[in-house]
């Protein structure tokens, strides 16, 4: 597993965001116990190496490394740019990333590559769980509060591609210019109580007030405090995920009690996109009964390979981009609201490509044979 | 007969005594498990009623009869123990003790001991019902669940849903003597009563596989398909075969049908509509009724083995889980 360290990324606003040093990593442990209990009947044996560096070349070159030296499968827990990095490093070798991180649609799309998959649900797949449901409470009129990061335009940009998609209508965007500061102090609340709905007024008349703040350095200052008492959703509020650890549906109990056994903390969306990796190589090798790379990875791309990962059906990865396809939970703090695909959001192939972008509209050629 | 002009339950609990005493040989009870409300819901099954609910601990999921038919046993799942209930008065026998999270109990065809499968620690238990204690633990994959018991008492077969297999285990020393990988997410295991192949259903996979108890071989994958469902709606669980095992009724899940499949050439003869996301089957001891538990809808549709028709739609109490009929 390749962990690229980001010290100049600035911590979550609330006490319980704050991610654990083993933040992805638990979760590909995880998988490892679980490939190996079904090894255990297989005679196969699976192992995790780390590499961390907050140095994307040598995060680059330590993999190229491993990989020349026999392993196949890397989980790469890094931005955009590292992962598009250490795919090209490694394009000439039997061996296949897993982005377990990074949502941007680009390296999805026209910069996507043959030896990258993806786990981790893309910006507009997350948008467009959010929008189904708001589409199916007829919650049609939105606001948007956009936050100053480079990823909170692109999140925006995805929620008007799902907006337009879902026939809902954004009646106004804001910026919101924030320097977050030191995230505590003892105080600020007295201060955000009255930035919070100031900001807020003179909106048009809407249902929802979408707030877009990947980083969440400000986003959870919003709810119950906007002008206008009407819900927030998106990155605070009800927002969508991969996981949260109160999901108890679909069999989770016992795989949430197993993570917490292993790592004594709940499980993370990220614990769970790597857990998703780690365990398509093992479900990899236990179909084809073989550790080889080169089977495997030809397996996990075609059309007979599907996992199970608590989410009530068959995952299959997309065949056009190598994006895992998956429901969508939709969640509060406490716990699951929904899970999306909505019902009535009906499609050819599966409901599962209602979430993100479609066969028809993608831009990812590495794939074309 | 004077609480019969009372009002309210109590004249309710002792019609339905009433009506038990004068039954004809044909009427059984059949016991659902209602797994959110914490109740079993007992049905006639000649008056298609249902007569009493019986109160039970927390999360109650598989249920066997014992006992020669005079116990209920039941997972009560988030209790981590099992309960037993007397199958004719309704009222609480004992507690017999499992691992945590018990799922899916079965007998040894002699009758004692009991393996339960529990899915929140890899382990199969085996217990003693008669003594209540725990003779033995089995390792086995993760998250066990399936539970299928060889006609002759030899061989348990028990699924893991995340090990994606059916292990073969013996009875007389507890030895793991084969894993036959099956598709993803295997729920039931089921014998043909004459032990010539077992069943394994696989609900995410979307399959059942039909496997020869002699070499462990795979004969049969079985595939479903119905017009107007997705593919993953379609989530095979419950099994359950006629009783001359020409046929076998598999329950669909989401897909809201049970699919009646030739078990001789694994060829699925039609569909049958019933509630929504329907888990496990059970059969009455004539093999004339079959019962569906309908977990999203909150009852059990009843289905006419002979005529493969659905009769009638039983309200059951919340998240109706698992079934089993009375012997008498």
């Amino acid at each position: 597993m390749v962990r690229q360290l980001r010290p100049d990324r600035l911590p979550p606003l609330s006490l319980l965001d704050l991610p654990p040093k083993d933040d992805g990593l638990a979760g590909a442990r995880l998988a490892i116990e679980d490939n190996n209990t079904t090894g255990r009947f297989l005679k196969q044996n699976f192992a995790l190496e780390l590499i961390e560096s907050d140095n994307t070349d040598e995060l680059v070159a330590e993999a190229r490394k491993m990989v020349e030296g026999g392993i196949g499968f890397v989980v790469s827990d890094a931005d955009a740019a590292t992962q598009i990095k250490l795919a090209d490093a490694l394009k000439d070798l039997d061996a296949v990333v897993f982005n377990v991180s990074a949502p941007d649609e680009n390296i999805r799309e026209e910069d996507c590559r043959a030896n990258l998959k993806h786990t981790a649900p893309s910006r507009a797949m997350l948008a467009d769980a959010l929008a189904q449901y708001l589409a199916w409470k007829r919650w049609g009129n939105w606001v948007m509060i956009i936050g100053p990061a480079p990823q909170d335009e692109a999140l925006a940009q995805a929620y008007r591609r799902s907006a337009q998609r879902f026939g809902m209508k954004i009646l106004e965007e804001r910026k919101f210019k924030y320097d977050p500061g030191n995230r505590r102090s003892d105080g600020g609340f007295e201060q955000i109580q009255q930035q919070i709905p100031t900001f807020t007024q003179k909106l048009p008349p809407h249902d929802v007030m979408i707030v877009v703040d990947e980083g969440e350095l400000f986003g959870e200052y919003f709810p119950y405090r906007t002008w206008d008492a009407r819900p927030v959703a998106g990155t605070a509020g009800l927002f969508p995920t991969t996981w949260h650890p109160a999901i108890e549906l679909w069999g989770g109990t016992q795989f949430q009690n197993r993570f917490k056994r292993l790592a004594n903390r709940n499980m993370r969306p990220i614990d769970y996109n790597t857990w998703m990796a780690v365990r398509s190589i093992g479900e990899a090798a236990t179909r084809k009964n073989s550790v080889e790379r080169k089977p495997l990875i030809d397996y996990m791309l075609s059309p007979d390979f599907e996992l199970a990962a608590f989410k009530g059906r068959k995952l299959t990865y997309r065949a056009w981009n190598g994006q895992l396809r998956q429901p969508l939970v939709l969640a509060t703090g406490k716990m699951h609201v929904t899970v999306s695909p909505q019902p009535g959001f009906l499609h050819q192939y599966t409901e599962l490509d209602t979430l993100g972008i479609d066969r028809p509209e993608t831009k990812c050629r590495a794939y074309v044979k | 007969m004077k609480s019969l002009v009372k009002l309210g339950t109590a004249a309710f609990l002792s019609l339905s005594a009433i009506s038990l005493a004068a039954q004809p040989a044909s009427a059984y009870r059949v016991f659902v498990s209602n797994e959110k409300e914490n109740t079993i819901t007992v049905i006639d099954s000649e008056k298609l009623e249902v007569v009493h609910t019986i109160k039970t601990g927390n999360r109650p999921r598989g249920i066997i009869l014992a006992n020669e038919g005079k116990w209920v046993i039941v997972c009560t799942s988030d209790d981590n123990r099992m309960q037993v209930y007397d199958s004719k008065t309704y009222e609480w026998v004992k507690d017999l003790p499992s691992g945590p999270d018990p799922e899916l109990p079965i007998l040894h065809t002699s009758g004692n001991p009991l393996y339960v499968s529990n899915e929140d620690d890899n382990l199969v238990t085996v217990v003693d019902i008669f003594k209540g204690t725990i003779i033995t633990d089995i390792p086995v994959g993760v998250e066990p669940e399936g539970m299928g018991m060889s006609p002759d008492g030899k061989i348990l077969v028990n699924t893991s849903e995340t090990t994606n297999m059916a292990h073969f285990i013996t009875t007389d020393g507890f030895k793991n003597v084969d894993n036959v990988l099956v598709d993803n997410r295997p729920r039931v295991a089921e014998y043909k009563s004459d032990g010539s192949e077992v069943w394994v259903s696989a609900e995410i996979g979307g399959t059942v596989t039909v496997i020869n108890p002699e070499d462990r071989k795979v004969k049969a994958k079985i595939n479903f398909e119905i017009q107007g469902i997705t593919k993953d709606a379609i989530q095979p669980v419950g099994v359950r075969f006629t009783k001359d095992n020409s046929k076998a009724f598999v329950a669909l899940g989401p897909a809201n049908r049970v699919a009646v499949v030739d078990a001789k050439t694994y060829k699925v003869e039609k569909y049958i509509l019933v509630g929504q996301r329907v888990w496990n089957l059970g059969m009455t001891p004539d093999f004339k009724l079959l019962f569906t538990t309908n977990g999203t809808s909150n009852d059990v549709t009843v289905i006419d083995v002979a005529s493969e028709k659905p009769v009638k739609s039983i309200k059951t109490g919340r998240y109706p889980w698992g079934v089993v009929s009375s012997i008498d």
